[in-house]
């Protein structure tokens, strides 16, 4: 044919070859919206903060509240708490992290309360086991957690994690 | 296939447009099945009943389920007090999952007993593997349906696995979540999947048959149909068994529908799911007991892998590792009744699951039989370790190294002891082996 190139390659083979290629990366563009669909939708990105009132919790407890669907842990620490977070040798642990990094006012920890193994929440009362380091314990598979919501013991690979959240005053907390 | 030809001419007209009695004459009439089949024969046929009862029970309960959080628990509540019948249907549904396991089990253990996975019967094994990974990705995502604590639970600590994948884990399973937690976007979705995933399931099925109709079932013996004196026709033969089978399944079904509805579920889920607050003791529903303890088995990182990833990889590997079993069997010898050595590895290998399946419905550091010591998390690592060296190391090396008992002539010579064989002997005179 006329069109043939001089290396042996014909017109049809490039038409074949750019069909193709405009079909597959059509394909593919009409793919990822149907992947994307699967995301956290605009309106469960949108209650993604929650004002706390954390005046009435005393030194020692501990209360539970919602964010974006899962519990996050707000304890006032006794200094006892806080003396022990703060002496542990940051480079013996896990996920090596210290306790003023951790928290904004060292008498408040405001953790997830999702073990970062497979997102049990640890026991958060009064009556549940607190583990070998004071803190918190999953029950699920046995992980411990220090007074600074680090992981000591047990599978969970990472420290309980730190949500974002601002205290608007001294009794008020928003996280997220 | 040959053609019939059928007298009454409705039946002719039809079959000369579309073959299907001709078809069904073929496969399910005259089909020759190996004559010397046992009752362990019988459970792929009990597995296409339980799909066709949970298809036609989940169908109906679907008419009655919403799957909304705020709705789920007291719309299955409803089937189960107020909908007629519905709590009869709702126990079918959830019982046939617990009956399609334990028949797929034994399946897939009468293919291993008797090698039915060996050449030219490869592609229906793995097959089959991928009917059992749709099962259990069906099974988990309809228990979570009733969005009970263990629903809510059990989907939270599953998807959460994807999460040890390094880098895309968190993002995976935000994806799979649809938001930052298990909550009603993955409950609509998990419906939709448990809606479509069965009748994925019948299109495997139905290529699971025609692969088994192309190569024929395999037997007792191991060996080949060398002909017609080898078979039995599947009617009223195999129609007949598999009837005897089935009645006998059904009554043990309609028991624990009937006597111990909720006796293979757990308690917890008749709470409805908290978000807040996780079960004292997470686990799964028991036929993913053995997986669960696989999973759990590992507590330690190798190098610089996080032990939650090696355990998730376990996990999986421990199915995916059948794909390939085919190859992984070096014996030329299909059946453990000429495999000496063999037939003790299998049995070994059945009481290896049933101890991680034990072990998975215990608390990881409980003590083994009261010793200290020694904790069902250690079990499972000793469990584990041997479930992969069965298939990576043992099945390679026993296939060189055992000296299978000779096979018989033929299914017929080793029906009849001898007797009746003498004209088949005949045929496989030159020492042919199947």
């Amino acid at each position: 044919m006329a069109d043939d190139h001089a290396d042996g390659t014909t017109r049809r083979e490039y038409l074949y070859l750019m069909t193709g290629a405009v079909g597959a990366v059509g394909a593919a563009s009409f793919t990822w919206p149907l992947i994307d669909q699967m995301n956290p939708a605009a309106d469960v990105l949108a209650l993604s903060s929650t004002e706390v009132d954390i005046g009435a919790i005393k030194p020692g407890q501990a209360i539970t509240v919602k964010w974006r669907g899962e519990p996050v842990f707000i304890r006032r620490r006794t200094a006892k708490e806080i003396a022990e977070a703060e002496s542990v040798k940051v480079d013996d642990l896990r996920d090596p992290q210290a306790d003023k990094d951790r928290v904004k006012k060292s008498e408040w920890l405001i953790v997830r309360g999702s073990c970062t193994h497979l997102g049990c929440v640890p026991g958060n009362r009064v009556s549940d086991k607190k583990g070998d380091f004071g803190g918190w314990f999953c029950q699920c598979h046995g992980s411990h957690y220090d007074t600074s919501g680090r992981i000591r013991k047990g599978p969970a690979p990472k420290n309980l994690l730190v949500p974002p959240y601002a205290f608007l005053s001294d009794s008020r907390v928003k996280i997220g | 296939m040959e053609k019939q030809t059928y007298s009454n001419p409705i039946i002719r007209w039809i079959d000369d447009r579309l073959p299907v009695f001709s078809f069904m004459d073929h496969e399910y009439n005259q089909f020759p099945m190996p004559k010397n089949l046992n009752y362990w024969w019988n459970f792929g046929a009990l597995a296409s009943i339980c799909l066709v009862v949970l298809i036609v029970t989940g169908i109906v309960l679907a008419m009655h389920y919403t799957a909304e959080s705020t709705m789920a628990f007291d719309s299955v509540e409803r089937i189960m007090r107020d909908v007629n019948y519905g709590w009869l249907i709702r126990y079918i549904h959830a019982n046939g999952a617990s009956m399609f396991f334990i028949v797929v089990y034994i399946h897939i253990f009468r293919g291993l007993y008797y090698g039915s996975y060996k050449n030219p019967r490869e592609l229906l094994w793995i097959l089959g593997v991928v009917i059992l990974l749709l099962m259990m990705g069906t099974a988990f995502m309809g228990y979570v349906l009733p969005w009970g604590q263990m629903s809510f639970w059990g989907a939270k600590v599953i998807t959460n696995l994807f999460s040890a994948i390094p880098i895309i884990g968190e993002p995976i399973v935000e994806w799979l979540w649809g938001g930052f937690t298990v909550g009603n976007p993955t409950l609509n979705r998990f419906y939709s999947l448990h809606y479509l995933l069965p009748f994925v399931l019948i299109g495997v099925v139905g290529m699971h048959v025609a692969a088994l109709h192309v190569t024929g079932s395999n037997n007792p013996d191991g060996i080949e149909m060398k002909g017609p004196q080898d078979s039995v026709p599947f009617n009223p033969y195999f129609t007949a068994k598999d009837s005897v089978g089935m009645g006998v399944f059904l009554i043990v079904w309609a028991g624990f529908v009937f006597y111990a509805p909720d006796y293979l579920g757990h308690p917890d889920n008749y709470i409805e799911a908290n978000s807040l607050v996780t079960p004292p003791h997470i686990v799964p529903e028991w036929y993913f007991l053995p997986f669960y303890a696989i999973l759990r088995s590992i507590t330690f990182d190798i190098w610089f892998i996080e032990a939650k990833l090696i355990g998730v990889v376990l996990m999986f590997a421990s199915i995916l590792v059948l794909f390939v079993l085919p190859w992984l069997d070096t014996s030329k010898v299909r059946s453990c009744r000429y495999r000496p050595t063999y037939r003790w590895f299998f049995w070994l290998l059945v009481a290896d699951c049933i101890v991680l399946g034990v072990v998975g419905a215990k608390s990881p550091d409980d003590p083994v039989l009261g010793f200290e010591m020694f904790k069902y998390v250690h079990l499972g690592m000793l469990g584990t370790a041997y479930y992969f060296f069965h298939f990576l190391i043992l099945l390679p090396l026993l296939g060189k190294i055992e000296t299978p008992k000779p096979l018989p002539d033929s299914i017929s010579r080793s029906v009849t002891g001898g007797g009746g064989g003498a004209a088949i002997g005949a045929t496989s005179a030159k020492g042919e082996k199947a």
